[in-house]
Formats: C-alpha cells, structure tokens, sequence
C-alpha cells in the first residue's frame, strides 16, 4: 500500500522558510538607483479641488519628480470595472470606478491625489508636507438613508443620485405565502464598516527593462495574472513584456483582489516613465483609509412562518454602502442577498437592494464578502421565531434544514458568478447533531445553565448555521513537471497569501505521483511560470486550481507509466509507484526513479515520435460550471460581566463540511482564523466615521483586533458531502470560520443577559454598545 | 509614517542632557523610552527639531530605598516597576497597576519617567503617583526642585516641568499602617489605555474607622482625577456598603469628568466608574483590614 498524501495532517513546506525569514515579500525588494513613491492623499471627505501647488516641493533636494492628475495626459482615466453587473431583469447600475489620483473633486478621505518620487520614502513624505493644495469642502455623504434622498448632495453628479445600484431578486410569491403565516417577524438589522487589517499591506514594486522592453512588477495582489494583463493593456506592452510578481504575502483577505488600485496603475507607469525602479509600501496609516472596507449595510427584514416553525417566506430590503466607488460591482451586495436563504428550505422570497455611493473608502469583498450580513438577518430571524414560538432553536432550525434528498437545491436567484444559486450537496443534520453533542447543548441549557444563573452568573450558549459558496468558476489551470532531478514542480496561476499552497497543492500531487510532499515543489503567483488564470478569491484555491493540479498530475502519471512500461518491456498494469521510483511488480531490482525517467522523456539522440511530447509534464485546466457549496455550525458559550459587559468565551466549536478534506491541519488553520477576524468583527472591529466623513480610528490602537487573549482555543469537526462539481470532491474553506460569527454572539449575549429584555440587531459590538443596549439607551 | 528630520544627540551623563537642553530649549524633545514619542513622531503629529535621547543616561535608572522613602530614576523601565522586590514592598498599588500599563514589550521599554512627562489623562501611573502621594524631582543646568504629584500633572498631556527641566526621581513614601490598596480599571482587550480606572488606598485606625483615604481616577478628567470629596465621605466613619455606595454614586454623577470617545460614552464611563470604586473600596479595606486589626 502506497503512503498516503491526500487527507493527511502534514506539516506545512513553507514553514521552514517563512519562519527562517526567508520568505521574499514586497517590500524585500530592493533594487539599485530604485525611486520611492509617497501620496498626497485627501484629508477631507468630500471636497472641489481648486488648485495644486508642488513648485515647492520640487525644490527639495532628493525629490525626482511629482505628478498630478493633470500630468497623468491620456494615462488619466477611471479603472477598469471588474464584475460587471449580473443579468438580472430590470436592474439598475451606475458604474464609476476610481481614478489614478482625483482630479478635481475629492470622494473619500484618504483618496490621492498627487504622486511624490523622491530617492527615500523619508524625503517624499518631508516633500508631502510642501505641497499646497486649495480645497473647498463639500457635505459628505455618509449616512445610507440620507445618501438616496432626493435633497442629497450628489458625489457623482452626472447619474443625479447616489445610487450605485438597484436589484430585486424573487424566489416564489412571498406576498401570498405570508397570507398563510402564523407569525410574522419583521426587524431592522445593521451590519457596520470593518477591514480586513492584514499583517502585511499593499507594495509594489516595478522595474523596466528598457533593453530587454520588460516590465516586472512586484505586487501584493491575490490575482496576478488578471494584473499583468491590465498593466500590458494600459501601458501598450504585449502580456509577454510583462511580468507579475506575488510573492509571499502577509495576508489577503479580499482586497487584495481589488484591482487596479491607484498605486498599481500608476507605479509601474512611472518605473516606465523616469526609466528607474520605483517602490511604494503603504503604511497603516494609508492602509486604513486607502486598501477597500467592507460591510456597511442596513436590512428591513421580515419572515413568516408557520405555528410550528416552518418557513414560508422572507422578505428582505437593504441598502448596501459601495464607498465612493464601485469597481468590484455588486459581488458583496449579492453575496448577501443570498446568503439570506441561508441552509433553509425557503419556497418564497423577495429581496431587494440598493446599492449606494457614499464618501467612504471603496467597499469590496472582505473574507465573508457578503455572506456575514446575510446570514445575521437569517439567523437572527430565526432566534426572534423561537423565541415567540417557544421552539428551541437549535430544533427551529433542524426544521428547516434542506434535506439530503433535495439536492441539488436550486434557490433560483442569480449568485455573485451569475449562474442560478444552486447548492450542489450538503448534509446539514448531522453536522447539528455532533455540534450540540460536543458542546454540550442539552445538559448546558437544562443543568448547567440554571445552576449558573442560580450563582448570579451569566453564561450564554449560541448556536448558528451557514453556507458558504465556493470555489467559482471561471477557470484555473497548473502544469505538474518531474524535474531531472526526481523532485516535482507544480505550478500555478493564482496568488497565495498564507493558505498553506505550497503544502496542499503538493499533497494532491504527491498522492497522484506518490512522491514524499518535500520533494514537490510548488511555485504560485508568478505570471512568468504560468500564463494563465484568474486569482485567489472565493475560497477557491482547492477547488478550481486544486483540481487543475490534479487533472495535471493524473496525465504526467499516465505519461510516466506509459513510458516506465517502454523502458522496462513490462506492461503497465504491473508497474508501481511508490517513493519517488517506478518498480516492476515482484521484480525488486526493476526499479527506476522519476528523475532518471524523467531524462529519458528527454532524449538528446534519436527522436520524439509524432504525437508525443517530451518530458515527464503536463498542463491541465479546470473550470466548475458553478460553486460548490460548503456548510457549518458554530457554537459558543460566552460569560459577561453583567456590570461591565466584558466578555470571556469559554468555548467554541466549529462544525462545518467542506468536502472532501486535503489536509486536515491546514483546514483548521484556515478555520481559526476566520473565527478570530468573525470574532472581531462581532465585538471589537468596528471602522468609526463621523458626520463629515473622517475615520476616527485609523490605527491599531483605537481599531481594535481581537488579540490572542480575546480569541479562545477552537475546536472543530469535519462532516463529509462530496462536491459532485469537481473530480476531487472538494469545497472551499477559506472564508468558513468569519461567516456566521456575529449572529452567533447575538444569541450566546442575549442568552447569557437573560434576565434583561432587549434585542441584539447590529454588529459589530462591544462593551460600551452591549451596556447602552441592556440600559435602554 | 516616517518622522520628519531631526538632529540627534546621545549624551551619556546629566549633566550633559541637561546642558543640551538648555542649549535647544523649546526646539528639543527627550526620548526616554519612545514608546510614546516615537509613535507621534512617525505621525508627524510632533516634530521636534532636535533630539536628546536619554537612554546612556544610567545614573537615571535605579530604585533604591532611602530611608523608609523609596526612590525611583526616571529612566527607570516601567517593566522594572512590576518586578522589582523594593517596590512590591513599598508599593504594592503600584505593583499592582503595572500589568495594566501597556504590553509587556512596551513596558520593556517606557519609562516611569516618561509616562509621567506624558501626563497621558488615560494612564495608570500618573494616577499612581498621587494616589500615593509621591514626589517628583526635577532639574535643569542651575538646580533642582521638588514637586508633589498634585502640582506636576497641570492638565491634559501638560505638566508643570519647564523646557528647560528634565524629570529626575520619583520619591514614594511609605504607606500607613493599617493601609489597603486596591487598583481596578476597565479597558477593551489587555494592555488598553483603560475605558475606566481607579486606584484607592484606604487607611484605617486601630478600631477599624477609616483614617484616610484615597480614590484616584484615569480618563476621567484632562489628568488624574483626585475625588477628594468622596473620600472625605469615608474619613472616620466605620467602612459599611452605605457608605461605599454614596462614595461610588458621588464619585461617578460629580466628581469625574469623562469626555467620552470612540470606545465608551462619558455615561458608560460614570456607569464603570461607579462599579469599579464599589469593588476597589471593598477590596482596599479588606486588604487594610488584614494588617493586623483587632
Ligand atoms: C500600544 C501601546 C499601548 C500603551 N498602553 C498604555 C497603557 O495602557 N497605559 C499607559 O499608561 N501607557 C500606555 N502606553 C504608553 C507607555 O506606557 C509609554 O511608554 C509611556 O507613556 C511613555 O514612556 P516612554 O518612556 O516611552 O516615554 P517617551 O515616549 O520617550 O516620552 C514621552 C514624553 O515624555 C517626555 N519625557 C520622557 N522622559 C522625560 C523626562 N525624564 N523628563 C522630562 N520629559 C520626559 C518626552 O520628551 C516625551 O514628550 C502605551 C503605549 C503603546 C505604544
């Protein structure tokens, strides 16, 4: 029996060297005579740019060159739009993307405005400060509701609104199921700005060739391949002059995937121009207002069900905050208008919304991208029905479990890869069931709770359920090479931010070549290794380029046997693999390495026969024709300080079945961390803005991440539902551990302050906010 | 987030520090542990034209008792503070407050000197210092002179130290007999600048009436927050949850002056205020109780 790979708990091969310090990230760039970028970036929310002055600044020794909109010429234009709007009847959508640096009117604070070039990042901010730039401040537009009155100032005059977008989606005919409704429950929810506050931020780096006409660009982007044929086309080079770079990088998230950002475009052009290499790092103060946000939305929510529980319908209109600018469409909007449905068997449903400009910083996918605010308004409903019901909740929602049997399950509306939002596979009991077995749901509410609350303390439990659609299309593709050396090279198109690829992607080839996973070696992120495909986004790394790897892999084993065959006389279905050799059955001393034969597919004498290729390799593409849709239940049981409303988690569980599993280790590292950024997205993160549109907390100090005293051990369990979309079986998992977090605090906060009668309709929280909803403030 | 320029001395004596300071006035700052300064300097919120770091100053890094007073170098790390045997023994409110002062990396760095010169109205030790009714000295190129706490902390992140002035020691005297302590504070996740906090000291007779004491608040006001009111309250009177419950409620409607910011409202501020001085006074006079009353 082979060793196996695929499933197994194995160590990551990228560890040695990131915990050595010898990982290559962007900013370990350093190339001689390299310029530095710094920007003047907007103070005021919304304002009329009147003039700008940088005469001064150009004065000062060490400052290369500066540049304004107006010195940008034919290069000035806005960016492209990513996601174009999905094709649903009658929708609205006005489409603005950001520009390279604002022209005359200022939309967010932290926009830029003027590029600095200076021999040391030191010298270009010094020369930030000469330069004098005549504002006039305008009203910001901030508030969501105010924003689409018809007396609101307009951020984008020529569409005479502030709307960005306007979609209504239906499933069946909410208005006559909630006719039959024994309780209707109708809510205003809230769901406020966070971000994705990475460990690393943005840089790019960017050197022109000019002998060679090449362009290399060193980028934190999640999506390299889609860059560099941006760069190529705005920049007039052939995809082929240009090369992008993702090396490690210290977290993605989502907006690392937002393209073109404004320093993207304009860094590599003026490497080009000035004819240096040309560095820019964002700090954290620029990250704060300049890498996109997400969440913001506000829901009118409403579900009608039946005496016993049973959903009939719900109906849900939202406003959805896009910043000042939409260029990533409506993914977030529609991620969350379907994840309302949640894993509920719900015939009727009308939902609708409205998409709005507001001067803030851009709004783009953030792990979750979405789906959080969906799933709040679902679960919360849910809590608020078994409440009035007296149903308990985990059985409210066993009731309206999609069932086994009902897959695929096609919830009808058009999902964030505009096919029909159809769930492939799932099954939900079970994994409810091991939830409140293990953390001991019946003998907490019925012993130990009463007992607690008995001592004046007050501990609550909370349970909630999700899905999350993964694994989009369109495509990725990976070549799987043996070197002549034995070792095994793979790679691929997308970026990797910390997933582990280099160990999961190296699992799936060790099983299929049987080669130990050290000996694999994986390159990602590199648009010079591999030309094509599309990024890591959607929790869709395992699943689409996963299965290229695969399908790659399964071709240079056909091609190795086949050619193992030839070399020993033997037919194939005598021969083994195993340990990096090919041996003949029961014939010990017919054995020959990969390496060796490897060298053989590359003949120096002789020739390659017609319809044969040399080498031991092979390209393979994949594209599922939807996503796959992964499911889980969190649990919690949290005590608060009844006076001070702190709160320490005791324990917390997650439950969640994303297919068939590559590395188990792996997976719970991706499932921790998402709980931590849930975490604080539920009770400490929350992105402050006044009435004029200005951050209030741009910094580590007041923007507060949950650290490793707040974020409890977590434990998780896997259920099993193969995906039937893709060979492998596999889902996504990236984003499962964020999702269903701020619903799950609601519960287990409402439940441990059962003896006040409030509700729990917002996040994020914290103690401030939780104390003046218990006092009625 | 680069500093602006600045021009930069090391001086390794005083005497040198000071000649320094005398010589750039208003243009210069002292870095003493950076942990603020620095932060501000990268924001370019301040921008000293010259620089006098302190840090080879080690005649200014000691604790070391004088008598029945202990005194403190305003070099001295404030990790040095939670840890040193000398002050537990002298102090423990102090001792008692440091792990809330920061991390345990920045507190490897700041300074007792430092945080006060800061005179941050958030911070634990400037509240400290008056609980305990410390003294502090300063000194410039011609002399030296005295200060209680009362008179150093002269508003928000202003002290009574001139430009030409560096903060030298810290002189803490003993506590009474009979004295308990208590230090409590509310922040968002460890190592917070506090939403809420006090310090008490309460000191009580030989029949257990309470002879003095002491309620001290951070963010709570533009500096330390010295509620001198409620404490009369408690003088002479037998400690009892009445009594306690006024002080708290006086404390928490009067005597504190929270501004409220991002992280908590000025009434969920007065609300923690009032919390954390019912559980601080009990604490204090339990701990006062236990030396040894009849
Ligand atoms: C993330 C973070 C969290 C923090 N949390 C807390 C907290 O919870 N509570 C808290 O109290 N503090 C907190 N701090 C601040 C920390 O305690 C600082 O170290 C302290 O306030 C300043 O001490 P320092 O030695 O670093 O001073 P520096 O930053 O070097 O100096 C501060 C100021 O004092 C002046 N100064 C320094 N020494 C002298 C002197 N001897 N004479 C005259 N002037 C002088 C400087 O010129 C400067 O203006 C935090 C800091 C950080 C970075």
């Amino acid at each position: 029996m082979a060793t196996r790979y695929f499933g197994e708990r194995i160590k990551r091969n990228e560890d040695p060297r990131l915990l050595t310090g010898q990982g290559l990230y962007v900013d370990d760039v350093d190339l001689p005579n390299m310029l530095h970028a710094a920007f003047v970036r907007s103070p005021y929310a919304h304002a009329k740019i009147n003039s700008i002055d940088v005469s001064q600044a150009l004065q000062r020794e060490g400052v290369a060159a500066i540049y304004t909109a107006n010195d940008l010429g034919d290069y000035w234009k806005p960016g492209p739009l990513l996601v174009s709007p999905p094709p649903v009847k009658d929708i609205v959508f006005n489409e603005k993307t950001q520009v390279p640096l604002a022209k005359d009117k200022v939309k967010f604070a932290g926009e830029p405005i003027v590029m600095v070039l200076a021999e040391s990042r030191y010298i270009a901010e010094d020369a930030l400060a000469d330069i004098r730039i005549d504002y006039e401040p305008l009203e910001a537009v901030v508030d969501l509701e105010k924003a689409i009155q018809p007396d609101s100032t307009l951020i984008h005059e020529e569409i005479g609104s502030n709307i960005a977008a306007h979609v209504v989606q239906t499933k069946g005919d909410y208005d006559a199921a909630k006719k039959d409704a024994a309780l209707v429950i109708k809510r205003r929810f809230s769901y406020e700005h966070g971000c994705a506050a990475a460990i690393e931020n943005r840089g790019i780096v960017a050197e022109w060739d000019s002998r060679a006409g090449r362009l290399t660009v060193w980028d934190t982007t999640q999506a390299p391949v889609v860059i560099r044929n941006g760069l190529a086309n705005m920049l007039g080079l052939s995809e082929r002059q240009v090369r992008v770079i993702a090396p490690f990088i210290g977290g993605g998230f989502g907006p690392k995937i937002m393209m073109f950002y404004q320093e993207e475009v304009l860094v590599p052009w003026v490497a080009m121009k000035l004819n240096r290499p040309v560095k820019w790092i964002e700090d954290r103060a620029e990250n704060f207002v300049a890498t996109t946000h997400e969440r913001g939305q506000i829901h009118d929510a409403e579900i009608a069900l039946d005496k016993d529980g049973r959903i009939l319908g719900v109906h849900d209109v939202f406003l959805h905050d896009t910043g000042a600018y939409a260029p990533y469409g409506l993914t977030v909007a529609l991620n969350s208008q379907a994840n309302v449905l949640g894993l509920y068997d719900i015939q009727n449903y009308y939902s609708e919304f409205t998409a709005v400009f507001t001067n803030k910083t851009i709004v783009t996918p953030y792990r979750g991208a979405g789906r959080q605010h969906g799933v709040f308004v679902i679960e919360r409903l849910l809590d608020l029905a078994a409440k009035e019901l007296k149903i308990d909740r985990a059985e409210i929602r066993r009731r309206n479990f999609i069932q086994p049997d009902q897959f695929p399950y096609n919830n009808e509306i058009i999902y964030q890869d505009f096919a029909p939002l159809v769930y492939d596979s799932g099954n939900y009991e079970p994994l409810l069931d091991e939830t409140l077995e293990r953390i001991g749901y019946h003998k907490f509410v019925n012993e130990t709770q009463p007992k607690l609350r008995a001592e004046g303390k007050h501990v609550g439990i909370g349970i909630v359920a999700y899905v999350e659609g993964t694994g989009i299309g369109p495509y990725e593709g990976a070549k799987v090479q043996v070197m002549s050396s034995g070792r095994v090279s793979v790679v691929t198109g997308v970026g990797t931010q910390g997933q582990g690829h280099f160990t999961s992607f190296a699992q799936i080839v060790a099983e299929q070549l049987s080669v130990d996973v050290n000996m694999i070696d994986v390159v990602t992120g590199d648009t010079d290794q591999f030309y094509w495909g599309a990024g890591t986004f959607a929790s869709r790394g395992a699943v689409v380029a996963g299965n290229a790897i695969n399908e790659a892999a399964k071709v240079v084993r056909k091609k190795i046997l086949k050619l193992a065959s030839e070399h020993f006389n033997a037919p194939e279905d005598e021969l083994e693999l195993a340990d990096g050799m090919v041996k003949v059955q029961d014939l010990p001393r017919m054995s020959i390495s990969l390496g060796e034969l490897a060298g053989k597919a590359n003949p120096m004498r002789g020739a390659v026969k017609p319809g044969t290729e040399p080498g031991l390799e092979a390209t393979s593409y994949f594209g599922p024709e939807r996503g796959a849709t992964a499911s889980g239940i969190h649990a919690m049981i949290v005590e608060v300080n009844p006076e001070t409303l702190q709160i320490h988690i005791q324990k917390y569980l997650v439950v969640h079945d994303c297919g068939k599993v590559i590395n188990p280790l792996i997976l719970d590292g991706q499932i921790h961390g998402g709980v931590a950024q849930g975490i604080g997205n539920a009770f400490y993160e929350r992105l402050a803005y006044d009435e004029n549109g200005q951050l209030l907390n741009g910094t580590f100090m007041d923007y507060h991440l949950p650290t490793s005293l707040d974020v409890p051990r977590i434990e998780t369990g896997h259920g099993v539902t193969l995906s039937p979309l893709n060979p492998m079986g596999v889902k996504g998992a990236g984003e499962a551990g964020a999702i269903p977090v701020g619903p799950l605090f609601a519960q287990a906060l409402e439940d441990a302050l059962h003896d006040v009668d409030f509700e729990i309709l917002e996040i994020p929280l914290n103690s401030n906010r939780l104390w003046e909803l218990v006092s009625g403030k | 987030m680069k500093p602006a320029p600045f021009e930069y001395h090391v001086p390794d004596s005083l005497e040198q520090a000071l000649a320094l300071l005398k010589e750039h006035g208003g243009d210069a700052k002292l870095l003493a542990g950076g942990q603020s300064l620095v932060p501000a300097m990268n924001f370019r919120v301040v921008q000293p034209g010259v620089l006098i770091d302190l840090n080879r100053v080690s005649e200014l890094a000691y604790v070391r008792q004088d008598g029945e007073n202990l005194r403190i170098g305003a070099m001295t790390r404030e990790r040095t503070l939670e840890i040193d045997p000398l002050v537990a023994k002298q102090s423990p409110l102090l001792e008692e407050a440091m792990p809330h002062v920061a991390h345990p990396q920045i507190r490897n760095r700041g300074t007792l000197g430092g945080s006060l010169a800061n005179a941050d109205p958030a911070a634990e030790l400037p509240v400290i210092m008056l609980a305990l009714g410390a003294r502090l000295k300063a000194r410039n190129v011609s002399g030296e002179r005295w200060m209680e706490a009362h008179d150093f902390f002269s508003g928000m992140f202003t002290t009574a130290l001139a430009p030409d002035e560096i903060l030298v020691e810290i002189e803490l005297p003993p506590d009474l007999p009979h004295t308990g302590w208590s230090f409590m504070e509310v922040a968002p996740r460890a190592g917070d600048y506090a939403l809420m906090g006090v310090a008490a000291q309460v000191t009580l007779d030989e029949n257990g009436r309470c002879r003095q004491a002491r309620l001290v608040y951070l963010n709570a006001g533009d500096g330390p927050v010295d509620a001198k009111e409620a404490a009369k309250i408690l003088g002479g009177e037998m400690p009892n949850d009445d009594v306690i419950e006024a002080m708290a409620e006086l404390v928490s409607r009067k005597e504190i002056n929270p501004f409220g910011n991002i992280h908590a409202s000025s009434d969920f501020q007065r609300h923690l205020a009032g919390v954390l001085t019912r559980k601080a006074l009990k604490q204090a006079i339990e701990r006062a109780g236990e030396d040894g009353l009849q």
